[in-house]
């Protein structure tokens, strides 16, 4: 960086050096119109977080006066039909559901991989293993929606009928069929989704550990996963919570893939085999084609208990995250 | 109940980089050892390879024989983690686990052998405490986090785990220099009492502790960067300190050295 | 009371030798086990290649674990079965990868043709065999663009407040709500420009009724993309040297000017890694544009009037159609948004190895 290219306000004969009397600082500056557009961009943030929850009540207030039932224990959804019912009961459930079941299969399998490319793996396979986790994070929901729908579903009929045979007696696999868009396709589906940002997420949480840590566990004769049980999972603990919490956030809100692979039934049922499943975000997307004015702002009511659901998630995680980054020393 | 080592020809590696060349020496059980020499050396990675916490880096390996009395702990049938139990380890900076209490700290290592029985575990705890000089500072404060203790506590406590698991050697890579004067000397005094039951090797960077502490002292050292370390000399620490055989060696406790 | 410890402390365990598995086992158990499941599940119909698999893997960690058990020990099982779980996790990551690869692919290459990548479906209907995409790429490429135009100015600026000029409780608070932004579903970013911009302030522009447009779309993956770009931004000031401040600083350059001229420069090529890996996921994004864009079967190159198609959208818009040729144009469809999202993420990365400001 040449020093000419720094100077070149226009300076007063005396050269960029100066002489005579200091000058004074001045108040309205471009240092303070900088400074101004900056603090300005920053909290852009709030503002939009703020007018989100603003606009959308605005916006679902008038649905919320129309609605013919209770919006909070109604199940299905007539929201253009007049008199308008609608709740989200059925929605709202689903989607705890789906996202609950997508987090018990992503959640092992991601602290597996995490723990393969931090502990496992060759260091340099696991860069290029942890590449592929990058791109299962950059493929369109759509694609997996589409996916799920054409052609994942055939080995999930299949293992849905080998549970229905097997296991049919618990109530949770009751359904005979026909095995098609499920909730758990959809919640399979999911968890593929959401692994790749668990994965990452624990992945830097486990490579934080110190590797002192990991040497005194070996030095007492602990064998690698008796290592990682004493020093690496305990000191991640409150990271792999905050990530769980964070792939929570990005499940909730999934919409196109879930609005492809599950059933769109408006019902509160633990059948995870049959034609079933629906959530919040899947709802909106497939309601807001042929929505009228009150079917409208009863989605964007919908969409407002959505926010203010994984606003809660997701600050929980943060506030996790933030209160673990002051206990150790401001690392990471 | 503690073994005599014997290094044959024993080299290491970091990769295709050799780190150490050749080591031959016998330390005696019942003694403080200690090395000496310049960074870089390679005196840390011997050691680390007497445990074989060496292997733990990627691409290290070693070579040669470490015989402990008479079995090779490179043979194949050979149980890294009993050796590992076996020859115990203090590292350079205090690590207690930092999510474990004292209590947890101390037992870590007969958990992981399965010790279960909370009466075993509570007396282990107290000897081992006790066999750190450390019992009288904490044991009002078992449950206590033991990253909360001071330095000087913390060493003393990961010799504590260290010892719990009764180990016939115990490994020392330069204990205390993280620690201030008083802390050190506090070691110090505890090293002169674990030599009563364990075989002690210890690195060190400072020549008046190896003086102090050990019986018998090793000199290592590299010709240049890029070299593997060497053992130039080893010998009774007092013959070492006052009338060295190798010039390189009196060059370097004279301060010398370059 | 201590002699029992002692027994218990394997330090005391006078032979180091154990009993050890020879390194091909887990290679044998693990061939044993596919034959065990070709034999028990495949061929006599059980289950298809998926389940199969499945019970290929159950009947290796069992074996091996059990093996283990018996020849070795307990610890060593355990970790043995620690380790084959561990890589499991990561086949099982993998078989969908490239599942959805095979399918994109070969699914895709189907209709892919210079032909589907220059008409649009205007005056296509669903069970013609003909149309294309022009018109989708034409919409994710104009509302990306806008949206990184909006963006990344507003990005970097928040960034430098919170690097450079932040200080106290509102920087803290912007920070943390900046990591809590970055979770907002897409739907709801959606819902809020449907709320704000389409259904509030476009009638304005519009003779009183909603506008939907390309534009509104735009705005709404820019709330998805800002935090993002401020996160990544913010990373990349905080790795420039502090030095190379105060070597203006001492200068006399104001300090407006050292941002601009040295430490924004420096940063520069990590920020545009990190904005494009926001735009490539900004472009993967269906929902907002559902709501706000609404979809458009032709060429529309004006983002801010009448509505826009966006190759997302497209997917979508054909996976729903019943027609046997709807597949087939969203498979090709599909195809397009991934190697587009995909030619950034590479270059993003790429980009960010040579970047210097290592970590």
């Amino acid at each position: 960086m040449s020093h000419t290219s720094l100077t070149t306000t226009p300076v007063d004969a005396q050269g960029a050096g100066g002489g005579g009397a200091l000058p004074r600082g001045r108040r309205f500056g471009a240092e303070t119109v900088f400074r101004g557009a900056a603090t300005a961009a920053g909290s852009m943030v709030l503002v939009i977080i703020v007018a989100i929850a603003i606009f959308l009540i605005v916006k679902a207030i008038p649905s919320l006066r129309a609605d013919h039932e209770s919006f909070f224990t109604y199940q299905q959804w007539f929201a253009d039909s007049s008199p308008a019912k609608f709740g989200i009961a059925a929605i709202a459930f689903g989607t705890v559901l789906t996202s609950a079941l997508a987090l018990l299969m992503a959640v092992p399998v991601a602290l597996g991989i995490a723990l393969c490319l931090t502990h496992y793996a060759h260091r340099r396979v696991a860069s290029v293993l942890g590449f592929f986790v990058d791109l299962l994070a950059a493929v369109p929901s759509v694609v997996f929606g589409l996916w799920g729908r054409d052609y994942f579903y055939r080995p999930v009929s299949d293992f849905a009928k080998w549970l229905h045979d097997n296991f049919g007696w618990i109530p949770l696999f009751g359904s005979n069929g026909p095995y098609g868009r499920s909730i758990l396709l959809g919640s399979i589906v999911l968890a593929i989704m959401v692994l790749p940002i668990v994965t990452s997420l624990s992945r830097e949480v486990f490579l934080q550990t110190p590797t002192q840590n990991e040497e005194a566990a070996l030095a007492l004769g602990a064998t690698k996963w008796e290592m990682i049980r004493t020093a690496v999972l305990p000191y991640g603990r409150p990271g792999i919570i905050a990530a769980v919490m964070l792939g929570l956030g990005r499940a909730l809100g999934e919409t196109i893939a879930l609005a492809l692979t599950l059933g769109a039934v408006y019902n509160v049922s633990f059948d995870l085999l049959g034609p079933g499943g629906n959530t919040i975000a899947a709802n909106i997307a497939l309601k807001f084609g042929e929505a009228n004015p009150t079917g409208r702002s009863a989605l964007i009511a919908s969409g407002l208990v959505l926010f203010a659901i994984t606003l809660v998630v997701n600050m929980t995680a943060r506030a996790i995250v933030y209160r673990r980054r002051e206990f150790t020393g401001g690392a990471a | 109940m503690a073994k005599r080592i014997e290094a044959v020809n024993v080299s290491a590696y970091y990769g295709s980089f050799r780190a150490i060349d050749n080591i031959t020496m016998a330390i005696e059980p019942k003694s403080v050892t200690a090395l000496i020499g310049p960074s870089g050396c390679g005196k840390s990675t011997f050691l680390r390879s007497i445990n074989r916490m060496h292997e733990v880096l990627p691409g290290a390996k070693v070579g040669g024989q470490l015989l402990i009395d008479g079995q090779n702990i490179y043979d194949r049938d050979i149980d890294v983690t009993a050796v590992r139990r076996m020859i115990g380890m203090v590292f350079q900076r205090p690590n207690p686990f930092p999510t474990m209490s004292i209590y947890e700290n101390v037992v870590a290592g007969l958990r992981l052998n399965g010790v279960r029985k909370k009466s075993l575990l509570d007396a282990a705890c107290e000897k081992a405490l006790r066999g750190a000089n450390l019992w009288n500072e904490v044991k009002d404060r078992l449950n206590r986090p033991g990253a909360g203790l001071s330095g000087g506590q913390q060493q003393r406590l990961c010799i504590a785990r260290t010892i719990a698991v009764e180990p016939q050697v115990v490994l020392m890579d330069e204990p205390c220099s993280a620690l201030d004067p008083i802390s050190t000397l506090a070691i110090e005094d505890l090293i002169a009492e674990l030599k009563n039951e364990y075989t002690i090797v210890i690195v060190t960077h400072n020549m008046q502790q190896a003086a102090r502490v050990s019986d018998r002292t090793g000199f290592f050292s590299i010709d240049k960067t890029g070299e593997p370390g060497r053992l130039i000399e080893y010998d009774d620490t007092a013959k070492i300190f006052t009338n060295p055989s190798v010039k390189r060696t009196e060059d370097y406790i004279t301060g010398r050295f370059g | 009371m201590s002699a029992e410890v002692v027994s218990h402390a394997v330090g005391a365990r006078s032979s180091l030798k154990t009993r050890r598995l020879p390194k091909w086992t887990p290679a044998g158990v693990a061939g044993a086990a596919v034959v065990i499941a070709l034999l028990a599940v495949y061929l006599p119909g059980a289950g298809g290649p998926v389940l199969t698999g499945i019970a290929a893997a159950l009947i290796f960690l069992i074996g091996l674990t059990v093996l283990s058990a018996a020849v070795e020990n307990g610890r060593a099982a355990r970790n043995r079965l620690a380790t084959s779980l561990v890589y499991a996790a990561f086949v099982l990551a993998l078989a969908p990868l490239l599942s959805v690869a095979y399918t994109l692919l070969v699914k895709g290459s189907d209709r892919m043709s210079l032909y589907f990548l220059q008409v649009s479906m205007n005056n296509v209907s669903a069970f013609d065999n003909e149309g294309g995409a022009y018109h989708a790429i034409i919409g994710t490429l104009e509302q990306a663009g806008i949206a990184t135009l909006i963006t990344v100015p507003l990005g970097v600026l928040g960034a430098i407040y919170i690097v450079e000029y932040g200080r106290g409780r509102l920087s803290m608070l912007i920070r943390f709500f900046v990591d809590v932004m970055t979770g907002i579903p897409s739907i709801v970013a959606g819902l809020f420009i449907l709320a704000f911009w389409v259904l509030i302030v476009s009638p304005y522009f519009n003779n009183g009724r909603p506008q939907y447009s390309g534009f509104a779309a735009a705005l709404a993956l820019s709330v998805l993309m800002l935090p993002t770009v401020v996160r990544s931004t913010e990373e990349m000031l905080r790795l420039v040297p502090g030095a190379l401040r105060e070597g203006a600083y001492a200068l006399g350059i104001p300090k407006w000017r050292t941002i601009l001229r040295i430490v924004l420069p420096t940063a520069a090529p990590g920020i545009v890694t990190g904005v494009m890996l926001a735009v490539a996921r900004a472009c993967g994004e269906t929902a907002p544009v559902i709501l706000v864009a609404f979809g458009n079967p032709a060429i529309n190159f004006n983002p801010f009037s009448g509505g826009q198609e966006s190759l997302s959208l497209f997917v979508y818009d054909q996976a729903g159609a019943a027609s046997k040729y709807a597949p087939g144009r969203a498979w090709a469809a599909a195809l397009t948004l991934v190697v587009l999202v995909l030619a950034l993420t590479v270059a993003a990365k790429l980009l960010a190895r040579r970047n210097k400001l290592g970590r």
